[in-house]
C-alpha cells in the first residue's frame, strides 16, 4: 500500500520584524524538519500545545504555506506539481470555530453546495440532491438547507462544516481542533459522527488537537509536536500506554482524568510508577524565535544529558514491548533511546 | 466527613434565584428567564466545591450573583440569600460589598487577557487592591505586589512587576490574576474556569499552585468549570448544574463512582478518557434555551429514562451515599430516597 501523504523534512520559517522601526529581524521556526506518513484510510492525530506548529504544519500540507525546506508528496506526487484546483478537491478542511467558518449571509444549503459549484460538479438538480444527501449523512434534517448559520447551534454548525468538507469526496480531510469549541455532550456527538463517517466512507484524517483524550479516541496513530518538531510518534494506544519521549510523558501526566480515585500515570517501571504529576514541567515553552540549541526540549527536560544541548536527536526506533506484536512504527527523537553501543 | 457537614460554612447560598428580562423582538417574545433557579450550595473552610455544567447552565451567573456583579437591567437576583460568615452578601449595599470583594472574597476569571487592564503595569494592578483594602502606602503595596508575584511562582518578580500584560504569556497572566485575587489574603476564592484558556502542562502548574495556596491558608474555593477531569483532581464536593438548576450534588468520589442523575451519567459517558478507547455515548439533542424551558423536569426531552412522572418538576431527593450529604433532582431517585428535601 502506498502512502497517501508523505512529509520529508518539512520546514516553514517566518521572518519576523520587530523593535523600533521594525529593524530587528528574526526567523521563527514554526515547523522544522518534520517527516510523517499517512496511509490511506488512516487517522493521524497531531497533538501539542499552543504555538507548537501543528496548525502551521496542517497549512503546509494543504499547500497554503511555502516551505523553507523539504517536500510534501500527496498520492506520490509533490504537492507543488499538483494543479491547485485538483489539490483543493482532494484535500478538505474542518476548522475549529463553526461560528466564524460559515458565511453568515449564506443559507446552509448554499454553503454545502458551494464546493460542488466551484468544482463544476453536477447540474442544479443534482447538486440539490447531493446537498440533501450530505445533510442526511451528517445527521441534519433536510429542512436545515433553508436556514442561516445563526439559527443553528454550535454542534449543528459543525455538522454543516463536515457536510461541506465531504461534498467533493476528498481523499484527505484535515480537521483542525474540530470539537474544541463545543460543549462536552455536543463534542461527543460530533466525534461520534466523524468516527462513523470515516468507517462508512473510508476517509483519511489528519486530526489536530490539543486534547490527548480526544485524539486517542479518534486516531490510530499520534504524533506529538514540540516547538516545531515532531518529537514522538506511535500507534495511539501504544503512545498513551508507553510514552517514550520525556515531553510526551509530561504531557500525558498533565491531562486531568475524569476518574476518581485518580489513576496512576503509566510509565516505565522503576521510574516512579504510581506517582501522579510524576513529571510536572517547569517553566513554559521557549519562543520559536530563539529555540534552544540541540533538542528544543532540553531546558525543561527532567532527563537532560550533556549531548542534548549540542545536537538534535535523530529518530530512534522504539522496540515493541517484549511479547507484544511488532505492529506499526514507534519512534522518538530523544537521546535516551539511542542504541547502546 | 460527617462532622465536616456540621462546621459552619464559609459561604452558604440558600435558594438563590437570578432572573433576566428579555425585550420582545429579535425573533422572540418578551419574557423573564430564571438563569439561576433556587440554588442552594455551601462552601466550607479548606474545601473546594466544584460547580460543573455546560455553556449556559447558569454556573457563571451564580458566581456573579453572589458577588453582586449582575448588571441590572437586564438581570436581578429575585430570591434567596448568600451568607458569607453569616452576613448576607445579597442584602449589602454596594459600598459594603466593595469592602468584601477583593478583601475577603478573591476572584479569578477565565480570560486573563481581558481581565487585566492593558495600560497598567501588572505590579500596579496587584498593588491597587491592597492599597484600597489595607489602606497601605504606595511603597508598601508595591512591595507586597512583588511578594505576591514571587508566591505564585513568577521568576524575577521585581522585574516582572514592571511588565504590561501583553508582555506576559497566558500562563504568566493567569498567575498575575491569582496574585491579584490573593493579595489581601481572602479566605474564600471564586475561580471561574481559571485554566480553560491554558495548555495542559500550564493548567497543571496553575491548579497545583491553587492547591498549595489553599493548603497553606485553609481557604474555601468555589471552582466553576466544564471539565470533569479538573473536577476529579481538584474538588472534594461537586454540584452539577443543568438549565439553571443544581441537578446533583455529592462528594466527588461518590459522584464519579455512581452518578445518580441521568444528565450526570450522560456527561460522564460523553467524555473521551485517556488510554481507554470506548464507545462514546453522547446525550442526544441540546441544552434548552433559558427562555423556553421544557415543562416539568428540564432534562426530560433528552433523557433516555423519562417517564410520566417527569412531566412534573422533580425536587431534590436525598440519595444514599458513603457518608456525606448527596442529592439528585430526578424522580428515579425517589424510590431510594431517604427523605424528600
Amino acid at each position: 500500500m502506498s502512502a497517501l501523504l508523505q512529509l520529508f523534512d518539512v520546514a516553514r520559517h517566518y521572518h519576523v520584524s520587530g523593535g523600533v522601526l521594525g529593524l530587528a529581524r528574526g526567523v521563527a521556526r514554526a515547523v522544522d524538519g518534520v517527516s510523517l506518513t499517512i496511509e490511506p484510510g488512516e487517522s493521524l492525530g497531531l497533538v501539542g500545545e499552543s504555538g507548537c506548529g501543528k496548525s502551521t504544519l496542517a497549512r503546509c500540507v494543504l499547500g497554503l504555506e511555502p516551505l523553507a525546506a523539504g517536500r510534501i508528496e500527496f498520492q506520490g506526487r509533490d504537492i507543488r506539481d499538483w494543479p491547485e484546483k485538483d489539490l483543493r478537491r482532494q484535500m478538505q478542511m474542518i476548522f475549529q470555530d463553526p461560528y466564524s467558518s460559515l458565511n453568515p449571509r449564506m443559507r446552509v444549503g448554499t454553503i454545502v453546495a458551494e464546493p460542488l459549484v466551484i468544482h463544476g460538479m453536477g447540474d442544479g438538480a443534482q447538486r440539490k440532491a447531493k446537498t440533501q444527501e450530505l445533510l442526511r449523512l451528517v445527521g441534519l434534517p433536510e429542512e436545515m438547507a433553508g436556514r442561516y448559520p445563526h439559527q443553528l447551534s454550535g454542534g449543528q454548525r459543525q455538522r454543516v462544516a463536515v457536510a461541506r468538507a465531504l461534498a467533493v469526496n476528498p481523499a484527505l480531510v484535515v480537521c483542525d481542533e474540530p470539537v474544541s469549541a463545543l460543549d462536552v455532550s455536543i463534542q461527543a456527538q460530533v466525534l461520534l459522527l466523524l468516527q462513523d463517517l470515516r468507517e462508512r466512507l473510508g476517509l483519511t484524517y489528519l486530526f489536530i488537537s490539543h486534547d490527548l483524550a480526544v485524539v486517542g479516541q479518534v486516531c490510530e496513530r499520534i504524533a506529538v509536536m514540540y516547538l516545531g518538531r515532531v518529537v514522538e510518534a506511535a500507534p495511539a494506544q501504544e503512545l498513551i500506554a508507553r510514552p517514550m519521549h520525556p515531553y510526551t510523558r509530561a504531557l500525558l501526566s498533565a491531562v486531568p482524568v475524569p476518574v476518581v480515585p485518580v489513576p496512576v500515570v503509566p510509565g516505565p517501571a522503576g521510574e516512579g510508577r504510581g506517582q501522579r504529576r510524576r513529571q510536572q514541567l517547569k517553566g513554559e515553552p521557549p519562543s520559536p524565535l530563539a529555540p534552544p540549541s540541540g533538542c528544543p526540549f532540553h531546558p525543561r527536560c527532567p532527563n537532560i544529558m550533556d549531548r542534548c544541548a549540542k545536537e538534535f536527536p535523530p529518530s530512534f526506533d522504539i522496540a515493541p514491548e517484549p511479547g507484544a506484536p511488532s505492529t506499526a512504527l514507534h519512534f522518538a527523537h530523544c537521546w535516551l533511546h539511542a542504541p547502546k553501543e | 466527613m460527617q462532622q465536616n457537614d456540621n462546621v459552619e460554612p464559609l459561604l452558604d447560598i440558600r435558594g438563590l434565584t437570578t432572573a433576566f428580562a428579555r425585550q420582545s423582538g429579535g425573533g422572540g417574545a418578551a419574557g423573564v428567564a430564571r438563569a439561576v433557579d433556587t440554588v442552594s450550595l455551601r462552601v466550607r473552610q479548606g474545601e473546594t466545591l466544584a460547580v460543573v455544567g455546560e455553556s449556559g447552565c447558569g454556573k457563571t451567573v451564580l458566581a456573579l450573583s453572589v458577588l453582586g456583579l449582575i448588571p441590572d437591567p437586564p438581570g436581578r437576583v429575585i430570591e434567596g440569600s448568600a451568607l458569607y460568615r453569616g452576613r448576607d452578601l445579597l442584602a449589602m449595599s454596594e459600598t459594603e460589598l466593595q469592602g468584601v470583594r477583593g478583601a475577603h472574597i478573591g476572584m479569578i476569571f477565565q480570560e486573563p487577557m481581558t481581565s487585566l487592564n492593558p495600560v497598567f503595569r501588572v505590579g500596579e494592578q496587584i498593588a491597587e487592591g491592597y492599597r484600597l483594602h489595607k489602606k497601605a502606602s504606595r511603597a508598601e503595596a508595591a512591595e507586597r505586589a512583588v511578594e505576591m508575584l514571587a508566591q505564585v511562582g513568577i521568576p524575577n518578580p521585581a522585574a516582572r512587576a514592571q511588565s504590561y500584560p501583553h508582555e506576559l504569556s497566558g500562563g504568566m497572566r493567569q498567575r498575575v490574576m491569582i496574585a491579584m485575587a490573593l493579595v489581601c489574603g481572602p479566605d474564600l476564592l471564586f475561580a471561574d474556569e481559571p485554566t480553560t484558556a491554558l495548555d495542559v502542562t500550564i493548567q497543571a502548574q496553575i491548579l497545583d499552585l491553587m492547591r498549595t495556596l489553599q493548603q497553606e491558608k485553609g481557604s474555601g474555593i468555589l471552582l466553576i468549570t466544564h471539565d470533569l477531569g479538573v473536577v476529579a483532581e481538584n474538588a472534594r464536593r461537586v454540584a452539577v448544574m443543568y438549565a439553571g438548576q443544581v441537578v446533583e450534588e455529592a462528594d466527588v468520589a461518590d459522584l464519579y463512582a455512581a452518578p445518580a442523575h441521568p444528565y450526570t451519567q450522560g456527561l460522564l459517558a460523553s467524555v473521551p478518557r485517556l488510554g481507554e478507547k470506548r464507545v462514546l455515548a453522547p446525550i442526544p439533542g441540546m441544552v434548552p434555551g433559558i427562555f423556553n424551558l421544557p415543562e416539568g423536569c428540564r432534562f426530560r426531552p433528552r433523557c433516555a429514562h423519562a417517564f410520566d412522572r417527569c412531566e412534573s418538576a422533580p425536587p431534590l431527593f436525598a440519595v444514599p451515599s458513603s457518608g456525606a450529604t448527596r442529592t439528585a433532582r430526578c424522580w428515579l431517585c425517589e424510590k431510594d430516597a431517604e427523605a424528600r428535601l
